[in-house]
């Protein structure tokens, strides 16, 4: 019997993303493009007709990657949400055409939903505590009854978002497409002095915002320099996060934990919760290089779970939704999987 | 310090039950986080510290009985305070008869709203954090979550993690007992202030976090 395949795109927000993966899970093709701002955040627009601009290039540049032929694709998926309209539709139009084109089923995946699964694939993790960390996500979540749950989150902006914005505002010089995180992280590491910045955790949430105003007038006072704040900033942002991930783990006595999203490529934030994990007997893990920013990979994967348990959705009905909740989802497959 | 006995470890401090001064007593260390740096981890050790303390006198100033607090130690986070002999509401309420079910949840109900007219939110509102003296006086503990504001937002969550822990450990008698609740609550802030709070408590429900509730 020949094997099957997915192809999935991603195209919640700045990043254009298409992947390829057997439903066996081995991946053959994950292939991005970034918008890159002139200047300023993303505009949504903006980001969609750069999406609309290189979707064909990436998409056959992902299928020569594979060295599989189209016919041999059984299956489309595309992230439905959440994130931002313009460029969640525009990834949708691509992946409705092609599954129109091939005469394909289509399966609309949830974006929050891929990330942990991305993880879990990537890991070998089977039921974890799961913090998932990006420009437009802070959540703590873990599978129960049927759904992943959300045990706490951000009150107001996400983590990341909280560094991009810190970066942009400083006036930091960077190359422009390097991820403003990094940048952060890089100057964070020759940082010695620790200033005082709101901490604040609110039971299992988190609120940035003030963070985020009081660094950047840590900045604007000119007292400090900027290894030191960014040092200050990162160490009382990861901190709260993972006070935020013990309290979840604590109270669901999960044995496993696993870090993903964009963010979750920064070491310092790795370190900590590998430090807090080992305190509770957890296994500590973290997604790959390669898969914690947003991916065409972890939807692929994703869509294959969704359509082993019979979920597509018809091209008519596959409209875009823009604030899809992670724990909106039933996720069938994750009961039979741990059972495995 | 004599011998002391570890009677409860969390996530967040250690309590000890100890003998102090000939008073048997409750120490509450909260434990440091070795992710943290040092001088972010005995910031917020001293703040959460002196601000349960601080909190748990305002509870007993707005007719809320705690437990008496000894000694506030900054520098090792750790307060002293009363050893309360009694029972917790969670292990004795299912097995009262319903009339007594009822008084008592009504009285935790207004002790509740006491706190919330002075602007403290408990935090942490389960039976296990309230214990029946053996002169059948309610004790609330635990105040380690506790913050101060007025907000019609916060008495809905409160309120709100208070019933869904009814709802989980009482559920035999949720509806009973949650009723009961609020019937001293509202005795204490009035019909309209509750009508808002149990308004903003199915807003909560519906936010879609606690979606099998809808």
């Amino acid at each position: 019997m020949s094997k099957s395949y997915c192809l999935g795109i991603e195209s919640t927000a700045d990043d254009f993303g298409v992947g390829i993966v057997s439903f066996e899970g081995e991946i053959l093709a994950n292939i991005n493009d970034s918008y890159i701002p002139k200047k300023g955040g993303i505009h949504p627009r903006e980001a969609a007709r750069h999406h609309a601009d290189i979707a064909g290039k990436i998409i056959t540049e992902a299928i020569k990657k594979s060295k599989i032929e189209p016919k041999e694709l059984t299956l489309i998926a595309f992230s439905q949400g959440p994130g931002l309209g313009p460029c969640l539709r525009t990834g949708a139009t691509a992946a409705r055409s092609l599954a129109s084109f091939l005469n394909l089923p289509l399966v609309g995946v949830n974006h929050c939903v891929a990330h942990i699964e991305i993880g879990k694939l990537t890991t070998g993790s089977l039921d974890p505590l799961t913090l998932y960390v990006s420009g437009g996500n802070t959540i703590v979540s873990a599978y129960e009854s049927s759904r992943y749950r959300i045990f706490g989150e951000t009150l107001d902006i996400a983590v990341g978002n909280c560094l991009d914005v810190f970066v942009r505002e400083s006036g930091i010089e960077f190359e422009k497409g390097k991820a403003p995180g990094r940048i952060v992280e890089e100057l964070a590491a020759k940082g010695k002095k620790y200033i005082q910045l709101p901490y604040t955790v609110k039971g299992m949430d988190l609120s940035f915002s003030g963070l985020l105003t009081a660094a950047l007038s840590l900045l604007k006072e000119k007292k400090y320099n900027i290894e030191d704040v960014c040092f200050s900033f990162q160490e009382t942002a990861f901190s709260m996060l993972t006070e935020v991930t013990e309290r979840a783990l604590a109270h669901t006595e999960k044995k496993e934990v696993l870090l993903t999203g964009g963010v979750a490529a920064n070491t310092r934030l790795q370190t900590m919760l590998e430090t807090m994990s080992e305190e509770h007997n957890a296994r500590f893990s973290v997604v790959p290089k390669g898969y914690s920013a947003d991916n065409g990979v972890m939807i692929a994967w994703t869509g294959v779970l969704s359509f082993l348990h019979g979920i597509t959705v018809p091209v008519e009905r596959s409209f875009v939704k823009t604030k899809w909740r992670l724990d909106e989802v039933e996720v069938p497959w994750v009961e039979k999987r741990n059972i495995n | 310090m004599k011998k002391e006995i570890l009677i409860k470890k969390g996530a967040e401090a250690s309590l000890y039950l100890q003998n102090w001064h000939n008073r048997k007593v409750i120490m509450k260390k909260r434990l440091s986080k070795k992710y943290r740096i040092q001088e972010l981890d005995r910031t917020i050790q001293a703040q959460r510290t002196k601000r349960e303390s601080q909190i748990m006198h305002k509870a007993k100033e707005a007719g809320v009985p705690n437990p008496i607090v000894y000694f506030v130690d900054l520098l090792n986070s750790t307060i002293v305070m009363e050893f309360i002999e009694g029972k917790q509401v969670k292990q004795v309420l299912n097995d009262l008869p319903s009339n007594e079910r009822i008084k008592i949840c009504k009285h935790i109900g207004e002790l509740v709203g006491k706190l919330h007219v002075a602007g403290i939110m408990h935090g942490d509102l389960t039976t296990s954090n309230m214990i029946l003296t053996l002169k059948d006086d309610i004790v609330f503990i635990d105040f380690g979550l506790s913050e101060q504001t007025w907000e019609v937002e916060a008495r809905g969550v409160d309120l709100h993690l208070m019933k869904r822990a009814i709802m989980s450990t009482h559920f035999m008698h949720a509806d009973e007992c949650f009723k009961a609740v609020i019937d001293g609550y509202e005795k204490v802030l009035g019909k309209k202030a509750t009508a808002e709070v149990l308004d903003k408590i199915t807003e909560i429900e519906r936010r879609g976090r606690y979606i099998t509730e809808r």
